[in-house]
């Protein structure tokens, strides 16, 4: 049969279901299609939700008989979910052998405005365990191969989402980024990654990492699908007392408006040592672009960007590693039979636990432990005031910032062997997360053959105007709507 | 108040004094628990069955803020003369143990939502003033219920989360008391404030008043500390007052014999009188508390705390001191009429509804506290209610009825109700106190009884008591005692 | 910095990670290295500096005092791995 869809943005299926090209129930067959023909290679799905799915399809479709154009604009279109996000009844296990077989008993908010809207569900998408990477290699359920050759990363820790979207199974998925989880994998599989404002999108329902840091957000195609998935899951929740209450701008307000007489600053600090030269010229490229269409292009100075790093390095291991007590054996997950409660903590969480989780727990709780608190946490808290403030300062003088959102392409799998060389994977992303700022990565290109991501940042709560500027690169860019090997198979 | 501004005080004849903090934990009276919604109301419900997944501390859940329990909290730090900080928030205590879901248990650490407050009481007539450190707000853990009874013997524990997330209230004392007395007082009155200002059903059986004590031994005149001890597992006043002695002397025995305290925890075991040594393996817990990143600080503001100070009401020893002004009761009868805000909330609606305060409070002090106890119902909660019992005390104070009567009225109608005025008009309890057919009475008992007459008149006083009695049988129980007296005593003088 | 083996340990039993004595070691020479890099941090002057207590700036966030219907017990045991009737079970707490 045909798979006319693989590949089409979630906008362009949404117009032909309510011309009735398509219906739901056949976006969904070709979405089931295409990941049981990729998913082999790409390890994207650890849990299918096929029935579920279908339940979803045939509602959506009688929805957008009786509603028409008035139905949601995600209504009837496939979706993948990270797997830390709980969907009631469905396994959701942070791709990690400790929760395997972990049913929550609820549904998260960001995912129930989904399905409010009639969104349905392919199934949850594998990722880092517990968020925890750069690269999908750290989960107990096998790494992720990236869709344009996959012997290569990802990125992560929302590799499977990214993948998902790259390899044309679903038009967006949902990830979380806690130090750069959705920007990253963005970047390095030729997607759109967008990480909301801290506060925008409720973490209700998100296996917490950090919990300072993270925040969900779409992977798409186009940035326009972006904005769509980021106005249907961002408001207020009275479940998480950290969401902001303050109104969420539409941004197709102003998605189209241009980037006519914005100031766009170029962070110096970005354009590191370790920047490989084909992706500094992809987004020098593109911001030559940004001024060609009428931004004005100035350098600015982050000075404390290179200790990003090391204060992520403390904050996020700290906060998960309280995070991850829950994870005892006793309520739900593995649980290892011993004689002592004691020993079955121990054995349940040693074995139960991979390695880079289990590093970072205990990163933290040195870091938090009796005699390090001021030398590290706190310092680190200090750190982050001056970090943030930095952006304060620069957004004084600029609107948006541009550069990019990975030092390198997609890597093979197993380069990055030493834990501080995957760190180093993020160092331009964390600084936003630190500040709560809204990001986004959009495609600018490739560098010997492989994709390579332009990062917007914005301040906060600038989320629309983030989304502006990204939209429109994108718009006048030949290079920014990429076709993966395994969406150009499917859909010559 | 610190430990080297309260006095000293010897244990007699040792050289020694004892130096007591005590720690109390109260759940807070809200109608939801302290970060989910879930029902305070716990304490029979089956097990697991008051749960919800923000409790339970599945994965992915958040904790919310319970406005009431924080209002109740400052509301407590005010009654107690604390100190409310601009500014508050939530640290995560991190610890492993399966009554503790989440792994931690969201407190306070170093930002309190008050601080340096006191409370003053009296002992044996002499004014002890303890000052309280911090109150704080955090959340209850679960039950554990080991198989067996004994955690040390027990095989395998069972876990039951109804009680966690219930908001729990931390007072700290400081270590200014030094008798067992004392810290008896000091649980006595706080939890009398507690109840007072309605944050605490002061229950210490059913547990949702705790108290744990840290005691240590000096040098009369030090003002250094020795070695302390936490005692926990006091369930009562009295276990509070006998662990306190026991551990004391205890300590006081060690010493004496050279030996040297150790830094622990023991338990008090009720059963056997005496403390014991909870050591377990993880000695010192480094719990690495760090602010809460799920719940913003509080900033509470001047007028925010006048509000919540509005709310404050007539605080125990205020009343007292109030009922003994303007009652002109006794400072003993005054302290009983206000143990509970009930009792004297009832005292004062039927002192403000004509009846005299003296009477009210005889009776709310004698046969109503006395019905109170064997029905295990205070006066306000019972079938006759403050107003039936107003009506009561009315008919008697106007002579309606005589004491006798109105004493068996409220044994009838205490429990079961009705109206007094009612039942005396229909059964025609009214007293009599018309003095012909009372005089034609007391005429007939003293022609009956000439043996107790003449022993009247040959100086016996008591013997008028039997003829009163006998006056009150032939009518029936409703004559005017007074009266009675009175016409036995004319007649029979001479 | 060098972290001893004793170091690792201690953290590994506050963490409840039991660990082999080859993990112990390879935990240690990594963690090692990480905190060394880490050491950057006190390169940042901070001494006019508060900590970030919340990045969204929000304060007294708080619900109100009603009640609401728990999920039961069988829905909050349902993925408890050894119970016992409507209790969770745990092993011997004293060793």
């Amino acid at each position: 049969m045909a798979q006319g869809f693989v590949g089409r943005s979630a906008a362009e299926m949404a117009a032909a279901l309510r011309s009735g090209e398509v219906t739901a129930v056949e976006l969904l067959r070709q979405a089931i299609v295409q990941r049981d023909r990729v998913d082999g290679r790409v390890n994207a799905f650890l849990e299918r939700t096929d029935e579920l799915a279908e339940t979803q399809a045939r509602a959506a479709d009688e929805r957008i008989a009786r509603e028409g154009a008035n139905a949601p604009q995600l209504c009837g279109i496939p979706v993948a979910l990270k797997d830390v996000l709980c969907l009631q009844d469905v396994p959701s296990t942070a791709s990690s052998r400790i929760i395997r077989t972990f049913r929550p008993p609820y549904t998260g908010t960001a995912v129930q405005r989904l399905l409010d809207q009639g969104a349905v569900v392919v199934g949850k998408t594998n990722c880092d365990e517990f968020a925890m990477g750069s690269s999908n290699e750290n989960s107990a359920y096998g790494a992720v191969g990236n869709p344009w050759d996959v012997e290569r990363v990802p990125g992560g820790s929302s590799g499977g989402s990214a993948a998902a979207v790259a390899a044309g199974v679903v038009p967006y998925s949902l990830g979380s980024d806690t130090g750069g989880s959705i920007r990253q994998p963005a970047a390095l599989t030729g997607t759109v990654g967008f990480k909301p404002t801290y506060g925008r999108v409720s973490r209700y329902g998100l296996i917490a990492f950090a919990s300072s840091l993270d925040q969900i957000g779409p992977f798409a195609q186009t940035v326009e699908d972006a904005a769509h998935v980021y106005s249907a899951i961002a408001g207020h929740d009275p479940l998480d007392s950290t969401s902001s209450a303050s109104a969420v701008e539409d941004p197709f307000e102003t998605l189209r408006s241009g980037v006519e007489g914005m100031r766009l600053g170029v962070p110096r600090e970005y354009f590191v040592e370790g920047l490989e030269a084909g992706v500094r010229q992809r987004v020098d490229e593109a911001i030559e672009l940004l001024r060609s269409l009428g931004a004005s292009i100035e350098e600015v100075s982050l000075p404390s960007t290179d200790a990003g790093l090391a204060t992520y390095y403390i904050i996020a291991p700290a906060e998960c590693s309280s995070n991850l007590a829950r994870f005892d054996g006793v309520r739900f997950g593995m649980h290892a039979d011993e004689p002592s409660l004691l020993r079955s903590y121990l054995s349940t969480r040693g074995q139960g636990f991979g390695a880079e989780v289990k590093r970072r727990i205990m990163l933290g709780t040195y870091a938090l432990s009796s005699g390090y608190y001021d030398a590290y946490y706190r310092k680190a808290q200090k750190v982050r005031t001056v970090i943030a403030a930095e952006f304060d300062a620069v957004f004084e003088k600029v609107d948006a910032l541009v550069c990019p959102t990975s030092p390198t392409v997609a890597f093979t799998q197993g380069a990055r062997e030493d834990p501080i060389a995957m760190y180093l994977c993020d160092v331009l992303t964390i600084p936003v997360n630190l500040a709560g700022l809204p990001g986004i990565s959009v495609p600018c290109g490739l560098s010997d053959g492989l994709p390579v991501g332009l990062q917007v940042i914005g301040p906060r709560f600038q989320d629309a105007r983030v989304l502006r500027v990204a939209h429109a690169y994108e718009q006048a860019s030949g290079a920014a709507r990429l076709r993966s090997p395994m969406v150009a198979e499917a859909a010559p | 108040m610190s430990a080297a501004a309260a006095p000293p005080r010897e244990i007699e004849g040792t050289g020694y004094e004892a130096v007591i903090g005590l720690e109390v934990h109260a759940q807070l009276l809200t109608r939801s628990k302290m970060f989910c919604s879930c029902s305070t109301a716990y304490f029979d419900s089956p097990p697991n069955s008051n749960t919800c997944p923000v409790c339970l501390g599945l994965p992915g859940t958040l904790p919310v803020m319970n406005r009431e329990a924080v209002e109740k909290t400052v509301l407590t730090a005010l009654a107690l003369g604390c100190e409310i900080p601009p500014f508050t928030k939530f640290d995560r205590k991190n610890y492993f143990y399966p009554d503790l879901p989440k792994g931690y248990q969201i407190s306070q650490y170093d930002l309190p939502l008050s601080r340096n407050g006191r409370l003053v009481f009296e002992v044996d007539g002499r004014e002890v003033r303890c000052g309280i450190t911090r109150v704080h707000l955090e959340e209850d853990t679960g039950t554990l219920k080991h198989a067996g009874d004994l955690i040390h013997e027990a095989t395998s524990s069972l876990v039951d989360l109804n009680r966690a997330g219930v908001p729990l209230m931390e007072i700290v004392g400081e270590p200014d008391l030094r008798t067992a007395e004392e810290a008896r007082e000091y649980v006595t009155r706080l939890r009398q404030v507690l109840m007072y200002i309605g944050v605490n059903d002061g229950s210490m059986e059913r547990g949702s008043l705790r108290c744990d004590a840290n005691v240590s031994l000096r040098r009369v005149g030090s003002t250094e500390y020795g070695t302390k001890v936490e005692i926990k597992n006091m369930n009562s006043f009295r276990a509070v007052h006998r662990a306190l002695e026991y551990e004391i002397a205890r300590q006081l025995q060690v010493l004496q014999d050279g030996g040297t305290l150790v830094q622990e925890t023991r338990g008090w075991i009720e059963t056997e009188n005496r403390t014991v040594s909870q050591r377990s393996k993880e000695q010192a817990h480094d719990y690495r508390y760090f602010p809460e990143p799920d719940l913003p600080p509080l900033e509470l503001d001047g007028q925010y705390v006048e509000r919540i100070r509005a709310r404050l009401p007539e605080l125990p020893d205020a009343r007292q001191r109030r009922f003994q002004s303007q009652y002109g009761l006794s400072a003993y009868d005054a302290a009983l009429l206000t143990a509970s805000r009930e009792e004297a909330d009832a005292f004062e609606a039927i002192a403000g509804s004509g009846v005299s305060a003296k009477l009210a409070a005889n009776w709310m002090i004698g046969d109503v506290a006395r019905l109170a106890n064997a029905h295990h119902l205070p006066v306000a909660r019972s079938g006759l209610g403050v107003t039936g019992l107003s009506a009561l005390l009315r008919l008697l104070e106007s002579g309606a009825v005589n004491g006798t009567t109105a004493k068996e009225l409220l044994d009838e109608l205490y429990a079961a109700g009705g109206d007094p005025e009612a039942l005396v008009r229909d059964r025609g309890l009214g007293q009599v106190s018309d003095e012909a057919a009372l005089a034609a009475i007391v005429d007939e008992v003293i022609a009956a009884n000439p043996q107790v007459v003449a022993d009247f008149q040959g100086g016996k006083e008591q013997a008028l008591g039997r003829l009163v009695g006998n006056v009150m049988k032939a009518s029936g129980g409703r004559a005017d005692a007074r009266l009675v007296n009175k016409l036995l005593r004319e007649r029979l003088a001479g | 910095m060098t972290l001893s083996r004793d170091d690792v340990a201690h953290v590994a039993m506050l963490a409840r990670l039991g660990l082999s004595d080859a993990e112990m070691e390879q935990y240690r020479t990594q963690l090692d290295a990480i905190l060394d890099a880490i050491g950057k941090l006190n390169e940042v002057d901070t001494s006019a500096v508060a900590e970030t207590a919340q990045v969204g700036g929000l304060l007294n966030v708080w619900r109100e005092d009603e009640p609401r219907e728990s999920i039961g017990a069988e829905r909050a045991l349902a993925n408890a791995p050894e119970r016992d009737g409507p209790y969770f079970r745990v092993a011997a707490i004293q060793e």
